[in-house]
């Protein structure tokens, strides 16, 4: 038996070699042949505005990068971002999932309703923010203040970022809620009833029987919400573009300012660089998290 | 409420037709004295929440059939709709050229990683190596790319080699872009199905090839369908890409819908007519397979 498996497990690693191949070889590509040219890219004096004068630069495009307060306001404000509207819907997330299980009228079509932002493309629901929900005179938010008694807030000037971050947890909120929904279909109900009759109450339960059921779908959510987050760009392009000031600049942002207004390819790609140095340190803290889980 | 009441209690009668119904719904929700209560303050938050989340959806559209000075008003319910904005915008671009393209490129590229990625998930899920791991992050990793950062030497490749401004070239960008989730996501609902299932094709002598088309690919189609619906979600709405790789001839709806967001800022009424055209696809199609992913999820939920 035992002289089976070994050999069954190299022929195993072939073929799943094999197997995963085209999928490995085609991502490489697409990492390594972009990612070379960037970091060549960085190294040099390259501006489009000026043909003809690219030359090597050396690492002055970091040095300038690390030296302007820019770039530290936007790690700053691109940690903050991912943050917020990973609680925000992870949190909001688990606790609409168990609400959407329960049984009542019209359930289906509520679920159905409370998705929908997520199939809502990043520059409409932007858009519709900016302009029928927050603006500062004719928005239903500054409406809504009115009816109170509130003065209106005028959102992207006071509170730019927190208005960001309403924008985008919005949309990814759905999301949890789907994957989470779909995970607590498989929940077991006859290990919920068990629980039931030995007495334990609804916290109990969720703490200790749904919460750990749904911790793999979890991971899946902090996983996929974090990649897009990182690189949020269409809402802030379309309701602040990184302002005032700095204030909702992310380094994604920062980079797209540099590279496509300021034509600097040479320090837009040093940003890109940093940018993907800065993603790899935050995943690696979150992947350590999420692969615990995936163990199971 | 009370029929709603004898309308759950009546099966529950039929089988156990000594037990009374209280007791039976009792058992079901013993800390809470009412059921019928409970019931009306489900309702109540359910709903409440979802039409929150709803709002601003269903104010777009609404503002799309109003007219300019109705859209910029006091927020009302009531005003006599009017399809004079749609007119406009479909006067300005023509609506069906970008949503085609948004449609082609969408599907193509979700049907494309598929293809690509259940080899790869089925690898990593049933032949795991120690460097399966190790891969899987790596792939997510490349996700991590801000796209902002190689959109310079991506626009020159695509400029060199004619892709630029084509379907074609949209599609390879989007299957890469989703291939690792594609990937990951694959990967999580191939390991949710137990290894007997696969094993015992295996004995009775199924190649790799029947294993998958036979056994995994039925017995996770809701994981599959689920899948596809989200990279074909991503691939629709994705705006950094289609923006600046396209110009008009394989422009799609995010292009078409940018076109409009700069001049038709202060025109609401035409700027939401637009934003529910670009939408009205992709958000149907989810509705319609987000009820039918949910029906398949619980059917072939496996212990």
């Amino acid at each position: 038996m035992s002289k089976t498996r070994a050999s069954g497990r190299t022929v195993g690693g072939l073929r799943s070699l094999s197997l995963q191949a085209p999928a490995v070889t085609l991502l490489l590509l697409w990492m390594l042949v972009p990612l070379g040219m960037t970091v060549w890219f960085s190294l040099q004096r390259y501006n489009l505005l000026m043909p003809g004068m690219e030359s090597f630069a050396g690492l002055e495009n970091y040095e300038y990068l690390f030296t302007d307060p820019a770039l530290w306001r936007a790690m700053g404000n691109t940690l903050l971002l991912v943050g917020s509207v990973l609680v925000i819907t992870v949190g909001g997330g688990v606790l609409l999932a168990v609400l959407f299980q329960q049984e009542f009228p019209g359930r289906g079509i509520a679920r159905v309703l409370a998705i929908s932002p997520f199939f809502v493309m990043p520059t409409v629901s932007a858009l519709v923010w900016k302009n029928m929900m927050m603006h500062p005179s004719n928005g239903v938010l500054a409406w809504l203040a009115g009816v109170f008694g509130l003065p209106a807030v005028d959102w992207f000037s006071s509170l730019p970022l927190t208005s960001i971050i309403i924008i985008v947890a919005w949309q990814w909120l759905p999301f949890a809620l789907l994957i989470l929904l779909t995970a607590m279909q498989s929940l077991d109900e006859d290990q919920v009833e068990a629980a039931r009759m030995d007495g334990a109450g609804p916290l109990a339960i969720f703490f200790y029987i749904t919460l750990p059921h749904l911790k793999r779908a979890i991971s899946v959510v902090i996983m996929i919400e974090m990649i897009f987050l990182l690189t949020v760009f269409a809402e802030i392009y379309v309701t602040t573009s990184g302002g005032p000031g700095l204030a909702t600049t992310n380094l994604a942002f920062l980079i797209y300012i540099q590279a496509l207004l300021d034509f600097d390819v040479g320090l837009a790609s040093a940003g890109g660089v940093v940018a993907i140095i800065l993603a790899n340190i935050v995943a690696i803290f979150l992947v350590r998290l999420v692969a615990r889980n995936l163990e199971s | 409420m009370t029929t709603l009441k004898t309308k759950q209690a009546l099966p529950a009668e039929g089988h156990l037709a000594t037990a009374p119904a209280s007791e039976v719904r009792a058992r079901h929700t013993p800390l809470v004295p009412s059921a019928g209560a409970r019931r009306v303050w489900l309702t109540l938050l359910g709903w409440g929440i979802a039409l929150l989340i709803f709002f601003p959806i269903l104010w777009m559209v609404l503002t799309g059939f109003k007219s300019e000075a109705e859209a910029i008003a006091d927020p009302s319910l009531i005003f006599s709709p009017t399809l004079e904005s749609y007119i406009a915008v479909q006067a300005r671009a023509d609506y069906f050229k970008f949503a085609l393209n948004s449609v082609v490129v969408a599907f193509g590229s979700t049907l494309l990683a598929l293809v690509i990625a259940i080899p790869s998930a089925y690898a990593m899920a049933f032949l795991p190596t120690r460097r399966t791991k190790g891969t899987l992050l790596w792939m997510l990793s490349t996700k991590m790319l801000p796209p902002v950062g190689v959109l310079v030497p991506i626009y020159l490749l695509f400029r060199d080699v004619g892709l630029l401004d084509t379907r074609t070239g949209l599609v390879i960008v989007y299957t890469l872009m989703n291939l690792p989730i594609v990937v990951w996501m694959l990967y999580t609902f191939f390991k949710d199905l137990p290894r007997d299932i696969l094993e015992a094709g295996r004995m009775d002598g199924a190649s790799t090839l029947q294993e998958v088309l036979y056994l995994l690919l039925p017995l996770t189609l809701p994981g599959i369908a689920s899948t596809g619906l989200l990279s074909v979600i991503l691939s629709w709405n994705e705006a950094f890409w289609s923006l600046n790789l396209t110009s008009s001839s394989a422009a799609p709806l995010t292009a078409y819908i940018a076109s409009f967001s700069s001049p038709e800022g202060l025109f609401w009424a035409k700027l939401s007519a637009a934003s529910t055209m670009a939408i009205a696809p992709i958000l149907v199609f989810g509705w319609l397979t987000q009820k039918q992913m949910v029906r398949g999820l619980t059917f072939g939920a496996v212990k």
